[in-house]
């Protein structure tokens, strides 16, 4: 009796909830951390990066119109469905990361432990970073933190999970909708995390992940004049293109651009942030008078 | 039966002495300038008021490095409370010295002696205050314990509110602990070289405020200067750009406040005397010259002719001339320059096909003038209701549904302000909800307060002046990007 | 709002059946009824009170000097009603007032005269003959003056008394219980009916100030209402206080009333005069009055026959405000006489 061959993923983009192919058609070779054979990864272009803003954008004014209760249930639920994932997404970091099992287990516990921590936010984000102001007259003023729109996400290279939570999450609790592109060469957990999302409440478009060749699709990106911000997470140790390039490109359209915090990639261990959410948001104060 | 004529009632020019030629303040000091010089005149007669140094990149980086010193060796380290002190005592000389401000930001400006008088002085000294109490009690604004300034700042400002804006820069940089070099608009400068006296007066140490003159190559060279940490500035969305671009790849941070086209959207239910009083203060403060400016009403179609005629009457009473005249509502533009521009977007309104309505003024013979104008049947595809103006024209377009009202509310790249103006209080939140603008004032319009956040969305920059939001940007644990 | 008439109707020369026609225009209904004038009155734009306040505020900073000041000084002294409004009244009180108002500055025939004294009722008689032939006019507080709260049949009474008396002009209060508990159709009629009492004045008709008593309407919603209600009924003037009630004319609430007659007047073509009363006693607010009747109403209203300041203390001032400016020097209360 000859052994079971297993059935392989093919591995898509994850676009408006769905997952096409790169319409360009070009595939890109993924190997494990010790050069094994992993999969083909789409190889996103312009355009497909173009199709990604557009469906988060459609999908923007839905998501940061939900409640934040409901918003911050969404997410918990993806943390759910990350659980029951857990042994694909070691696997999958263990090969790509070439982490002993054990190293692997403690990088997805703590992916699924920060992707809680966020999606607690969601409903208090507000109550921290807005507030009441006294002015000088009789007039109701309130600021309080929006989200900033389309924010396009170059994740980290290394970390292929618990970096690309900690670059996600903290985008979307708020109301974003989020282009990722994930790390190129080890992009396999970003489409898993994909499917995971594809299988949760969150709507299609909130989460748009583009896989291939960084300083192809960064640069796009960052000079799409329909996206509102950039986290530049992943453009260090990117191949072929340095932040400073991308933020530049950003500044043509007055891009909010959150820096790679360092000029090497951390270890994502410790950078769970409220900062990192603040990165995009909006504060909007409101006037009214006060009478009768 | 006779008009009532109000007789001029000039404000004295006696109460402040204008010197022939300033220099730059540096190091607690006024010193020459390597740049070269500039003239600053009055853009109500033309006349020339001082020569002003122009500070080339020895000079900037002279001044930088005060700043530096100052900030590692007196003004980091010194307590809290001090600080507070000390920008108490600002506050405090502003107000004392207010009349002298006020005469002398209408004669660089041309704004009418009562904007100067009633906003710009009073907000400037409240701006102080309102900081001065932060200095001590930074570790309870949200951004963790103990956290620490920047360094050294980097802040140009524009001409529009010249004091106001320095006080706006100034206030919360040194609240925080960072040590400052600002640069004034080439076309305003008098107000902040008479602020760097009072910063004398104060007993400020030295080297804490810098003042640089100049134009867009001395400003230019406080952004770019390496030893900067954080630059702040106000102005166009162009020259906001480039700083963007000029920063990029550094680990400087920055705050930009940049322009604005901002909708003041009208619904046919708004307190209508309110309403018309929220257009004119919207567009007609400061000659339009305001980055929120309510450049474009929005009003509900049922609405539009009745709004018209009421607008219209109401700018028939509005008094152009002589800034220094405390009955003139509007001034003078502030310069030759802007002027041009003004008149070429209206031509541009005009040639288009919008109507143009301007009201019966005399216009004095020197000087920068611009009548108060009104655009009615304005598509959102004509440059006067897409390109910020910077003027007294407003553009009048009109909706039919709430939504309508957002979409084209957000149909512009910029997201500073807008204004809605409509008695229900649902349909006020709903609006205010759904405006990508960092400022909403419904049912009023250009307010500002110290403590209340001021800045944009998109192309109108980013970061917060003002408030506990605006501290953030001054502290390496507030800043976010 | 149409672009204002050239040709204004004042409100006086109009008969009942016009005034009834001109709000039945206005309401849109034939029948001046309880729930039409409801809707109307409804239906008129907010006030926000912030925004009236602020722009009081900023019309009180306008600096009116010299030649500007001189003239409005007179225009203020012009647009008095000379007031006496106490239980402690006496002939002999009222005659000073008279003889005050007919010679305002002893020595100054160019001093213009106030335009009435403002006496209760039962005085009416004894400043009528005080002010013969001085060209100043007597006007009654009536109707029960300042509450109100009588029978319908003893307001009449009380204002066909005034009337018969001599009076030239009749300041009626409306009844604000009824106004609040939203019953507008009995505050209409009851101007209607005051109104026919003045109209039928055998040397013509009385002209009718109606006081809305602003302090105790409180909101400013209330006061454009009822400032619209009134001349709706055919009020030739609308009036904010009583001076018994605190507060009395402040000047946000005198704009709104300002807003009332400007648009009514672009409504209607008839141009309805305001008063404001109690509380005004210096020259520099007045003059802040006469700013906002400029530059709110326009200055058709800068004329005593439609605007006029209820006051007791304000002339003295003006008089001594009115010395500083032709002498140069500050005066003392022992230089202006009291009445």
């Amino acid at each position: 009796m000859s052994e079971r061959l297993d059935v392989r993923k093919t591995y898509k983009l994850y676009v408006g909830g769905s997952f096409p192919r790169s319409e360009s058609g070009r595939t890109y070779e993924v190997v494990s951390a010790d050069g094994a054979f992993l999969a083909n990864a789409a190889q996103g272009s312009r355009k497909d990066a173009r199709d990604a803003v557009r469906a988060a954008r459609a999908a923007q004014p839905g998501w940061a119109g939900a409640t934040a209760y409901n918003r911050g249930q969404v997410l918990y639920r993806v943390a759910e469905l990350l659980e029951g994932r857990r042994a694909q997404f070691v696997a999958d970091v263990a090969a790509g990361e070439g982490l002993r099992t054990a190293r692997a287990e403690a990088a997805v516990d703590a992916a699924i432990d920060r992707w809680v921590w966020y999606a607690g936010w969601a409903d208090k984000v507000a109550q921290v970073a807005g507030n009441a102001n006294p002015v000088a007259g009789p007039y109701f003023n309130l600021s309080s933190p929006e989200p900033t729109g389309v924010v396009a996400v170059v994740a980290p290279q290394r970390s292929s999970l618990l970096g690309l939570v900690s670059v996600i999450a903290p985008v979307i609790l708020t109301g974003n909708t989020a282009v990722v592109i994930s790390s190129q060469d080890r992009p396999l957990p970003a489409i898993t995390l994909g499917e995971v999302l594809a299988t949760s409440d969150v709507p299609g478009g909130v989460v748009n992940v583009l896989t291939g060749k960084t300083a192809e699709l960064a640069p796009v990106l960052a000079s799409h004049m329909d996206v509102n911000a950039i986290d530049l997470a992943g453009a260090v140790e990117a191949d072929g293109v340095t932040w400073g390039e991308l933020e530049a490109l950003a500044a043509d359209t007055v891009k909010r651009v959150r820096r790679p915090p360092t000029d090497t990639e951390p270890t994502w261990l410790t950078d769970a942030s409220l900062n990192q959410v603040l990165a995009f948001v909006e504060t909007k104060t409101v006037w009214h008078p006060k009478g009768t | 039966m006779t008009a009532f004529e109000y007789a001029p009632a000039p404000e004295s020019r006696a109460v402040v002495d204008i010197a022939s030629s300033y220099g730059l303040f540096i190091d607690g000091e006024f010193t020459e300038g390597s740049g070269g010089s500039l003239k600053t005149i009055n853009p109500a007669t033309e006349e020339a008021l001082a020569e002003v140094a122009v500070a080339d990149e020895s000079d900037v980086d002279r001044a930088v490095a005060a700043a530096r010193r100052a900030q590692q060796k007196v003004w980091g380290p010194m307590p809290g409370t001090e600080r507070a002190k000390y920008l108490y005592r600002i506050a405090r000389l502003l107000a004392e010295r207010s009349r002298e401000f006020a005469v002398l930001e209408t004669l660089d400006n041309g704004k009418p002696i009562r904007e100067s008088r009633d906003v710009d002085v009073p907000l400037a000294s409240a701006w102080f205050f309102y900081y001065a109490g932060w200095a001590d009690k930074l570790d309870h604004a949200g951004f963790g314990v103990d956290p620490q300034p920047h360094g050294v700042v980097g802040q140009v400002i524009p001409w529009n509110f010249p004091l106001l804006m320095l006080s706006w820069k100034i206030a919360p940089a040194l609240a925080a602990g960072n040590t400052v070099v600002l640069k004034p608009a080439e076309t305003t400068p008098l107000s902040a070289l008479l602020f760097a006296e009072l910063v004398q007066q104060a007993g400020l140490p030295p080297g804490v405020v810098n003042i640089v003159t100049g134009a867009g190559a001395t400003g230019a060279a406080v952004i770019g200067h390496a030893d900067v940490d954080k630059v702040a500035f106000t102005g166009s969305t162009a020259v906001g750009k480039s700083i963007a671009k000029q920063i990029a790849g550094t680990r400087k941070h920055a705050t930009l406040e940049l322009g604005g086209k901002a909708a003041n959207i009208v619904f046919a239910d708004a307190p209508i005397d309110q309403a018309v009083e929220g257009i004119v203060n919207g567009i007609f403060f400061n000659q339009g010259q305001v980055c929120c400016a309510g450049s474009r009403v929005l009003v509900e179609e049922s609405m539009h002719d009745e709004l018209i005629d009421r607008l219209k009457s109401r700018l028939g009473t509005l008094r152009l001339g002589d800034p220094m005249d405390k009955n003139t509502d509007i001034g003078a533009i502030n310069s030759a320059r802007q002027l041009q521009r003004i008149n070429e977007l209206s031509d541009a309104g005009e040639a288009e096909g919008a109507v143009r309505w301007s009201a019966d003024c005399a216009i004095p013979e020197n000087g920068f003038w611009f009548p108060p104008t009104v655009f009615t049947q304005v598509s959102s595809a004509h440059r006067i209701a897409r390109e910020e103006i910077f003027g007294p024209v407003l553009s009048v377009l009109t909706f039919r549904t709430p939504a309508e009202a957002v979409a084209k509310a957000h149909n512009t790249p910029y997201g500073l302000s807008a204004g809605i103006w409509t008695e229900k209080g649902s349909r006020i939140l709903w609006m205010a909800d759904r405006l990508r603008a960092g400022v909403v004032w419904a049912n009023t319009f250009n307010k500002f307060d110290p403590t209340s956040p001021f800045g944009g969305y998109k192309e109108s920059g980013y970061g917060r002046e003002g408030g506990r939001h605006g501290l953030g940007p001054y502290l390496v644990e507030g800043s976010t990007r | 709002m149409t672009a204002q008439t050239t040709s204004t109707v004042r409100p006086w020369d109009r008969d009942a059946a016009q005034v009834a026609a001109d709000a039945a225009g206005l309401i849109g209904s034939a029948e001046i009824g309880s729930t039409a004038l409801r809707r109307y009155l409804f239906g008129l734009p907010g006030v926000d009170e912030v925004g009236a306040k602020g722009r009081a505020a900023q019309l009180g900073t306008r600096s009116i000097k010299t030649t500007s000041k001189a003239w409005a000084l007179d225009m203020v002294i012009s647009m008095i009603d000379l007031t006496t409004l106490e239980g402690a009244d006496t002939p002999g009180k009222v005659r000073s007032l008279v003889a005050k108002a007919r010679t305002p500055e002893p020595g100054d025939a160019g001093c213009p005269r106030p335009a009435a004294v403002c006496v209760y009722n039962d005085m009416v008689e004894v400043a009528v003959e005080a002010a013969q032939g001085s060209g100043i006019h007597v006007a009654a507080v009536s109707t029960a003056f300042p509450s109100g709260r009588a029978s319908l049949a003893v307001r009449l009474a009380d204002t066909a008394d005034a009337v018969a008396a001599g009076a030239d002009e009749i300041d009626m209060v409306i009844d604000r219980g009824a106004f609040l508990s939203g019953d507008y159709l009995k505050v209409y009629s009851d101007i209607v009916a005051v109104r026919e009492i003045c109209q039928a004045r055998a040397a013509g008709p009385a002209h009718l100030k109606v006081i809305l008593e602003t302090g105790e309407l409180v909101t400013y919603d209330n006061v454009r209402r009822a400032s619209w209600l009134a001349m709706l009924a055919g009020a030739d003037f609308i009036k904010t206080s009583t001076g018994k009630v605190q507060p009395a004319a402040t000047l946000p609430v005198t704009i709104v009333m300002l807003e009332a007659v400007r648009d009514f007047l672009a409504a209607t073509g008839v141009q309805v005069g305001v008063k404001p009363a109690g509380g005004i006693r210096t020259s520099k607010d007045a003059i802040k009055f006469l700013v906002a009747v400029n530059e709110v109403a326009g200055e058709r209203w800068l004329d005593p026959d439609f605007f006029r300041f209820g006051a007791s203390t304000l002339l003295n001032d003006v008089l001594l405000q009115r010395q500083k400016l032709a002498t140069g020097v500050y005066s003392g209360p022992d230089y202006v006489t009291i009445d």
